[in-house]
């Protein structure tokens, strides 16, 4: 694997998550294979790679709802609070119960231990931080596509996580949607949250991250500062260029 | 034919004058399974929401025998609960048999593995969908099952109307242990047994017609819960908008 040394600023951050040869098996199917990954905190992180590459499953890894099934992965203590640090997910299809908006959001607060007027607050606090706040008693599978998104968002902003994974956010969403959920990602960056994100739109990768990560075949090809992965393109490994090029990698 | 004539006019009759003995019949027979229902259901979402999520050695063997025992004879649940709870039986010092509440007990016994069953498909299944996004908030296996029982709470509803269906039209459990004393133990089912052996068919049938109009009612009851739930939440809607 061709693998440049992270940024200055990158590198002076703790660790969050490494991973160290790590792999995933489903069964027969191995999903990912030999990964060695070190998230830093405020990375802002972008994986790529076609359908079937093994995206979200690395998102899944690293936030630990899958162990590995080979290799190791450590999720290190937050510095300098001491602390184990907060994950949340963003998935492309937000499964929303069939509650409220404002008791979805509230849900994960319950779940972590909140007590009622505190969950109450936070959870007005996330519905306005992201423009639903009049829609709180609204059924949330009610909600357009862009705003169940939304809703998402803010029930993942609720928990004040550390580190968000968002796995194909903005998908299957209209450009004005996008352009919204996009501007929410930046803003929860630019407040310090590391941010790991997957997606096919190459376009979103260049505008939301500060790394790039080529995936293919559930082997991390390459990965590289934003810069360098689309001005540099042609230093790239051959497949992560045919990928950039909008080549099938099997022809 | 007449005779199915006379069956629904008698019914009709039964109904309309209030027939005291006909609605002490119904009473009970509504109690026993709702009771049964309440109990069975309780202890059969626990179970199936466990079973969802709860991986052990042997797991397929469980679910084997919850989905056997989907068929599982009322005749048998009767004759097994009948041996715990006769003088001899381990629950005999209680004196619950031949009591509306040892046929509540055979009944639960007889919903358990049905709701159980359902259940268990149900939440699997949610959680194929959202399990991870659920666990993903912090919850932990157990919880995220028992999250979806919420979420599927309309479906739950329907499991809970099989079960109902199922507890106030079987005969042979509440027969064995209730033993179809008048105005004691006697329920739908089993005066409609005793009046076809006496050859009162009319009012059998007519019985009959009263059970299934029980079920059909408690069915329309449920329909407008829901009717009432949607609506609350447009008024709510209309009133945030």
């Amino acid at each position: 694997m061709t693998r440049m040394a992270p940024s200055t600023m990158v590198q002076a951050a703790p660790p969050l998550v490494s991973l160290q040869r790590a792999g995933v098996r489903f069964g027969a199917v191995t999903a990912l294979r030999d990964i060695d990954l070190t998230l830093h905190r405020g990375d802002r992180l972008a994986l790529v790679g076609a359908n079937g590459s093994g995206k979200t499953t690395l998102l899944r890894l690293l936030h630990g709802l899958v162990p590995p099934s080979d290799g190791r992965c450590n999720r290190h203590v937050l510095q300098p609070e001491g602390r184990p640090m907060i994950g949340a997910m963003l998935f492309q299809r937000p499964f929303l119960l069939r509650l409220s908006a404002g008791r979805n959001v509230s849900l994960g607060l319950w779940l972590r231990g909140l007590p009622r007027a505190e969950r109450a607050a936070a959870t007005e606090r996330a519905l306005h931080r992201v423009g639903l706040a009049a829609l709180a008693a609204r059924p949330a599978r009610e909600l357009s596509g862009g705003q169940q998104q939304r809703l998402a968002l803010a029930r993942a902003w609720a928990l004040r996580p550390d580190i968000l994974f968002l796995d194909e956010p903005t998908a299957s969403l209209d450009p004005s949607a996008k352009r919204e959920v996009e501007q929410l990602i930046e803003d929860f960056a630019g407040e310090g949250m590391t941010v790991v994100l997957a997606t096919h739109n190459l376009g979103q990768a260049k505008r939301l991250a500060q790394r790039v990560a080529y995936l293919e075949s559930g082997r991390l090809v390459v990965e590289r500062p934003v810069g360098e992965f689309f001005n540099q393109s042609d230093t790239l490994p051959v497949e992560a260029q045919q990928f950039l090029r909008g080549e099938m990698v099997w022809a | 034919m007449s005779t199915f004539t006379d069956s629904v006019q008698l019914a009709a009759q039964l109904v309309w004058h209030g027939d005291a003995e006909l609605w002490r019949i119904v009473g009970l027979s509504v109690r026993v399974s709702l009771a049964a229902c309440v109990l069975g259901g309780v202890l059969g979402l626990a179970l199936g929401a466990w079973l969802a999520v709860a991986r052990f050695p042997g797991w397929r063997g469980v679910i084997w025998v919850l989905n056997t025992l989907l068929a599982l004879p009322s005749v048998i649940v009767g004759l097994l609960v009948y041996l715990l709870l006769s003088r001899a039986g381990p629950l005999g010092v209680y004196g619950l048999l031949f009591t509306p509440t040892a046929m509540v007990f055979a009944q639960a016994v007889l919903v358990l593995p049905l709701i159980a069953a359902l259940t268990r498909r149900l939440v699997q299944d949610a959680l194929a969908e959202g399990g991870d996004q659920l666990r993903s908030l912090g919850a932990g296996p157990y919880a995220a099952a028992l999250l979806m029982l919420l979420h599927e709470r309309r479906a739950v509803l329907t499991i809970g109307l099989t079960a109902f269906g199922r507890a106030v039209s079987e005969v042979g459990a509440v027969m064995i242990v209730g033993g179809n004393i008048n105005g004691v133990t006697r329920v739908m089912t089993t005066a409609i047994a005793l009046e076809t052996s006496k050859g009162d068919l009319a009012l059998a049938l007519a019985l009959g017609a009263v059970l299934l109009g029980v079920v059909a009612l408690l069915n329309l009851a449920v329909a407008a819960l829901h009717g009432a739930a949607r609506a609350a939440g447009q008024r709510r809607e209309a009133w945030a908008a």
